[in-house]
């Protein structure tokens, strides 16, 4: 008899090389490499005299770093020009493929992955970044790596790892009108906590789930880490094979066939168990911001800034305390109330064309607020592309919005996108840190549509608040 | 790597939870493509302040960071290790660290040690009441002593214990096996990606 396995643990067997008692090896199919955490890297490489063992199996771009605009000129900050010119270099010297600023295929990481058909079901898939849980999206194992751990990659193609837990997270019910994945995966944290997935692998399930489209199934695989989970995933399913069928890199012919009929056996076996379950009811969902310093310190819109006295144990309590001092706000005010400077549209949670179109619904035919700035930056050149053949450009830019060239831009404080201190915006990325956007930048993390109805108003708001909605 | 067996140094008290990677070397400082002078970095933000824990004169040749839960949560950024290591830490005690984080410290020869919050509290305490306490951190016997009397055990998991003891590198050990990783790629069906390029259309 076999046993019944789960998803995840499906994948972890079909890609280790060897085990012992401590750690299996599992086999990568797809590195992704970008500039901020892989100079060290290939350093340690070349110190080694080491070759990368699989240039065919490794991608590289800029996306940390870079402007988002005048990416025609040469980047201005000289450390960051560094920084990416070396990224260039050992791409020549290691005969890496690289999407530099200005090609086609430049983007976010975990944009460009699956947009170019490379992230596919049943691979496994590594980035010195935390977000390449994305890539879970596809049924894909995909998780984040240190620098040692990208060496590590560059030269064997495989790494060392320890077989986490397994967890389900079962979404079931009707998803109201007005929510989107964003206040799905906002509203988990807020449940579990940031640390509730830590040494766990996450399979999202459950109708919600299955009703989704990729690129909504790839903003609730991003934030997977933000709630502490080694890598979120999928299965994969005739959504998952439509996104797929005819990118670049997906196979073709014969062997897409042969694909698609594995494809279709990466599903978690009846029977098999999960070491933990937790449920998220949808129709109890309802769009959702964060009013803290971690994705975790969350609430509906239609709520109230918390008081940390209501926080049960000590640590909570603190930490909402210093929050609420670094975000300048008051318990009890209603989060509708709270205004914001800059609207910032993009990253490789909500920068994909699906996200840009949600947004473009909202705001189309409307002007954004006076006191408001807001930056849209799509995720990739092809999503900018594509927007733009289809007018998206054109909304945002008649609303008053600024139209970006692709990269991380906001998301960090990296490139010359940031937060003045004290300044406060709606975000749709995935990361609202002290500093994160900016030092002294204040964060509050928003689905797309809400940073548009926000624009709209100048203070936190969803569409349906909006006076003259539909 | 360098080895390690054990530790004796005095401790830092940073008394908060949840302190991500972002907080412990804000992204400006990750610029540097070389693999050393991260201190600067570390804590930036809050170093600022000058009653920072960091900042106060009692602490500044503590070795040992004794930590809330959750330490080193959100970004890969192995720089936060680095810059760990390049202010002059060698241990961090604490009851839970993130996934990424303790990998990257693993490999990068800082040791994570891990102890309930309990214990976490009472270091807190023996430190801030007298920061010149040593505190001994042995590796070989997982255990951590302080020189007021306070001893405790600590877990970490076999491998890296015996990697940090050896101070082996990880990649070397690896290519021990390859053999068996060519045989492993020997198989990968035809139907999975390369990234060779591919005619994209423009
Ligand atoms: S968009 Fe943000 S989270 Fe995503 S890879 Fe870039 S910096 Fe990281």
């Amino acid at each position: 008899m076999t046993t019944a396995k789960t998803l995840s643990e499906k994948l972890w067997d079909a890609h280790t090389v060897t085990s012992d008692e401590n750690n299996d090896l599992l086999y990568i199919d797809l590195h992704l490499v970008h500039e901020v955490t892989s100079p060290q890297a290939f350093d340690g490489l070349r110190q080694a005299g080491r070759p990368v063992r699989r240039p065919d199996l490794t991608l590289l771009t800029e996306d940390h770093n870079i402007p988002t605009v005048d990416v025609d000129k040469p980047i201005a900050d000289p450390v960051s020009r560094t920084q990416v010119e070396t990224l260039r270099k050992n791409a020549e010297e290691f005969g890496l493929r690289i999407h530099k600023l200005g090609d086609l295929d430049q983007g976010i990481v975990h944009i460009i992955g699956p947009q170019l058909g490379l992230t596919q079901p049943g691979t496994t898939v590594v980035c010195g970044d935390s977000h390449t849980s994305t890539h879970g999206a596809f049924g894909a194992l995909a998780f984040g790596i240190g620098t040692s751990e990208v060496e590590h990659v560059l030269a064997t193609q495989t790494l060392p790892q320890r077989k986490p837990k397994t967890m389900a997270v079962n979404v079931n019910g009707d998803l109201p009108a007005g929510v989107t994945a964003k206040d799905v995966v906002l509203a988990l944290i807020a449940k579990v906590g940031t640390g509730g997935g830590q040494g766990y692998v996450a399979e999202y399930r459950g109708s919600v789930i299955e009703g989704l489209s990729m690129e909504a199934r790839m903003t609730i695989c991003n934030m997977s880490i933000e709630w502490g989970a080694k890598a979120g995933i999928i299965a994969p399913d005739e959504t998952t094979f439509e996104y797929l069928k005819g990118r670049p890199h997906a196979p073709q012919g014969a062997d897409w066939d042969a694909a698609v009929e594995y494809w279709k056996t990466l599903r978690t076996d009846e029977g098999a168990t999960f070491d933990v379950e937790v449920d998220l009811d949808a129709a109890e969902l309802s769009p959702f911001v964060t009013w803290g310093t971690n994705p975790g310190q969350g609430v509906p819109l239609s709520a109230s800034v918390p008081d940390p006295e209501t926080f049960f144990d000590e640590s909570s309590r603190t930490a909402a305390e210093k929050a609420l001092e670094y975000m300048d706000l008051k318990a009890g005010t209603p989060m509708r109330e709270i205004a914001v400077d800059t609207i910032f549209l993009g990253s490789c949670t909500n920068g994909r064309i699906e996200d840009l179109r949600a947004a473009a619904d909202v705001i189309k035919g409307r002007k954004i607020a006076d006191s408001v700035r807001m930056l849209v930056v799509p995720g990739s050149a092809r999503v900018r592309l594509q927007a733009e053949s289809e007018g998206l450009d054109v909304v945002f830019k008649e609303a008053g919005a600024e139209w970006r060239g692709a990269g991380c831009s906001m998301c960090l404080g990296m490139n010359p996108d940031q937060l003045a201190p004290g300044e406060r915006s709606a975000s749709t990325s995935n990361r609202n840190f002290e500093g994160r956007q900016g030092k002294g930048g204040r964060t509050h993390l928003v689905s797309p549509v809400v940073a548009a109805a926000t624009a709209v108003t100048g203070t936190l708001t969803a569409p349906a608040d909006l006076p003259d909605a539909g | 790597m360098e080895k390690f067996t054990s530790h004796t140094g005095t401790g830092l008290p940073l008394r908060r939870s949840n302190i991500d990677t972002d907080q412990i070397i804000p992204a400006v400082y990750l610029k540097r493509v070389s693999r050393t002078g991260f201190e600067d970095g570390l804590f930036a933000a809050w170093r600022q302040d000058p009653q920072f824990v960091l900042n106060l004169p009692q602490y500044k040749l503590a070795t040992i960071l004794i930590t809330g839960p959750d330490f080193g949560t959100g970004s890969s950024r192995e720089h936060a290790v680095w810059a760990l290591q390049d202010y002059g830490f060698k241990v961090v005690i604490g009851s839970r660290f993130g996934d990424i984080f303790s990998n990257n410290s693993g490999n990068a020869g800082l040791l994570l040690a891990k102890v309930s919050h309990e214990d976490v509290e009472q270091l807190w305490k023996i430190v801030e009441n007298h920061p010149e306490t040593e505190i001994t951190v042995d590796l070989e016997a997982r255990s951590i002593t302080a020189s007021d009397g306070f001893t405790t055990s600590f877990t970490i998991d076999d491998y890296t214990r015996w990697r940090l003891l050896e101070g082996l590198d990880n990649i070397g050990l690896t290519l021990r096996a390859e053999d068996k990783i060519a045989a492993y790629e020997a198989n990968r069906p035809s139907y999975k990606p390369t990234t060779i390029p591919v005619q994209t259309g423009s």
